[in-house]
């Protein structure tokens, strides 16, 4: 493919991996969504960039990513709590976040580390990368899609179609980031907990611990108590990010994209899909809050996020 | 009795249907998935993303931004009312899936003959003499669980589960058995390798086995292993021409 832009990965950081916003429809199967963690933001990568919204782009963790133009040139955009930096023959450029970045042949960017959100995307215009049931993102557990169903190695070389790319673009400001509690659902299981469990879920703080990864967040603070010891363990039904589960020792494990898709242990609570993303980006050591919501209420903040992220992108101008 | 309906937030609407793992709350659960399926085939469930089944409900996953709970509910209400034999019949199939028992292929079926107590022979016989329904999906993409494994080969799972677990290994774990699709950390007893693969992303039907489907193992020689692997990698051999016509 001679007339593509390539793009080698130079340093991966901790974890990354190609995805987009999810596969969808086969669950059934036991394929987990998978997707961004933080939707929006990939998103607005990918609008910075010029790509479309729900194309593929790369989400990394924790520490720096570093790419070089191999061919041709390559427009990227890039989101996240990070600072970026253009390096071409010799110089280097300091870029901030929330805005795109054009490489020429040998130009290395780097990104991050994502601080204080562990999460962090560059997006890529013209990214070409093989959708399998119907979406490029990385199944790490079947092995499939994104790059080879793997996080990114060194040496990896990433294609996209060639420009022309147009004017850079940028948001005239990062997103206004809430400091709501995160909204959560009581159920399905809450009726497998003691009295006094929701209450100490909604009234205590929790910390992130450091074996949060994409598949859940576990946290750290007071347990929940089941309602008995044969109330520890359900039937395995079908569990979705957001749901929050706790197992025999009464910490809670809120679900996140790349969850299986039945599981055994009660959930007390599931939380609103408009405020998961703002845990699930919380890096280990972040405290979190819950706050008690209905379901009507969780379906009225996805309609008022949804707002707020179609606003962000329509304020992304030209620079 | 009357199923009951459960949120997980504004993603899903669970129909819970019962408690347990049967084959009778199979067949419930298969006919009402498959009703809500051909809804949503026919574009009747506006905002429903997808439908999946377990041992006991039916989880609804929706778009909060194109419908809601309460919309949902009014529109399943008289789809939870179809009685179960008036819903289309789940299209299940019947395999018969060749394993190569112990040795290499199956590192636990010693100390699984030892627990029960019986010969290696006899576990062997017992694993392969039952029909085993396949109740649902999950763990892994294509990983099926399947019961009910005979009453005097239940055992709990390994105290230490192992960090890998070969593609294809079939193993046991109280009155469930199963093959992992891919290599994966497992803690069930491996008492087996069955060479047909379970999950493949681009097939249309990318995984092999649905709940509701009926599935036999039938012990073969390490030789008839390699012919069907060698059989099945070169193409001369369909998985789909496994199950019974």
């Amino acid at each position: 493919m001679t007339d593509r832009a390539r793009l080698e990965i130079l340093s991966p950081g901790v974890l990354a991996t190609v995805q987009d916003l999810g596969r969808r429809g086969a669950r059934r199967f036991g394929v987990p969504t998978s997707g961004a963690l933080e939707p929006a933001w990939l998103r607005i990568a990918n609008a910075l960039a010029g790509e479309r919204e729900d194309g593929p782009a790369v989400e990394f963790f924790l520490a720096e990513i570093a790419l070089r133009a191999v061919d041709g040139e390559v427009r990227l955009g890039i989101a996240g709590d990070v600072a970026a930096q253009v390096e071409r023959a010799g110089e280097r450029e300091a870029l901030g976040s929330w805005r795109s970045a054009t490489l020429r042949r040998g130009d290395v960017l780097r990104v991050g580390p994502p601080r204080p959100a562990r999460v962090g995307y560059v997006a890529i215009r013209g990214l070409v990368v093989e959708e399998v049931l119907g979406s490029a993102s990385t199944c790490v557990r079947g092995a499939f899609g994104g790059m080879e169903g793997r996080p990114l190695r060194r040496g990896d070389v990433l294609e996209a179609r060639p420009g022309p790319h147009g004017a850079e673009r940028a948001l005239p400001e990062p997103p206004r980031r809430s400091a709501e509690p995160i909204r959560a659902v009581p159920g399905p299981q809450d009726d497998h907990f003691a009295p006094g469990a929701l209450e100490r879920l909604f009234g205590s703080a929790y910390a992130v611990t450091a074996t949060s990864d994409r598949m859940g967040t576990r946290l750290d603070g007071p347990p929940l108590a089941h309602l008995g010891a044969a109330s520890a363990e359900i039937v395995s039904d079908a569990i979705v990010p957001g749901a929050i589960q706790v197992p025999g020792n009464g910490l809670p494990i809120v679900l996140l994209a790349d969850c299986q898709t039945i599981g055994g242990y009660p959930k007390i609570a599931t939380v609103a899909s408009a405020d998961l993303p703002r845990l699930a980006v919380l890096a280990p050591g972040a405290k979190v809050r819950f706050a008690r919501a209905s379901v009507e209420e969780a379906e009225a903040l996805a309609r008022e996020r949804e707002a707020e992220v179609r606003a962000l992108l329509g304020a992304i101008r030209p620079i | 009795m009357a199923p009951r309906l459960l949120s997980l937030a504004d993603r899903a609407l669970v129909v819970e249907l019962g408690d347990g793992i049967s084959r009778p709350m199979l067949a419930r659960v298969s006919a009402l998935d498959a009703v809500l399926r051909a809804e949503l085939e026919r574009g009747g469930l506006e905002g429903v993303v997808e439908t999946v089944p377990s041992y006991r409900s039916v989880a609804i996953v929706y778009d909060p931004l194109r419908t809601t709970r309460a919309a949902l509910e009014r529109r399943i209400a008289p789809l939870l009312r179809v009685p179960d034999d008036a819903a289309p019949a789940p299209a299940s199939r019947t395999w018969k899936l060749p394993v190569l028992y112990g040795g290499a292929a199956g590192p636990d079926l010693a100390a699984v003959a030892a627990a029960s107590g019986l010969s290696v022979a006899e576990v062997v016989a017992r694993h392969a003499r039952a029909t085993y329904a396949v109740y649902v999906l999950g763990f892994l993409p294509g990983f099926a669980y399947m019961g009910d494994v005979a009453p005097e080969l239940r055992l709990p799972r390994r105290s230490e589960p192992r960090t890998r677990v070969a593609a294809g290994s079939v193993a046991v774990a109280g009155a469930q058995t199963a093959i992992y699709p891919s290599e994966s950390p497992g803690g069930w007893h491996l008492i087996g390798r069955c060479p047909v693969p379970l999950f493949e992303p681009r097939r249309s039907r990318p995984a092999l086995l649905a709940p509701a489907d009926r599935v036999r193992f039938e012990p073969v020689s390490q030789e008839r292993f390699r012919d069907v692997e060698a059989a099945l990698a070169s193409g001369r051999l369909d998985p789909e021409e496994l199950a019974a016509p």
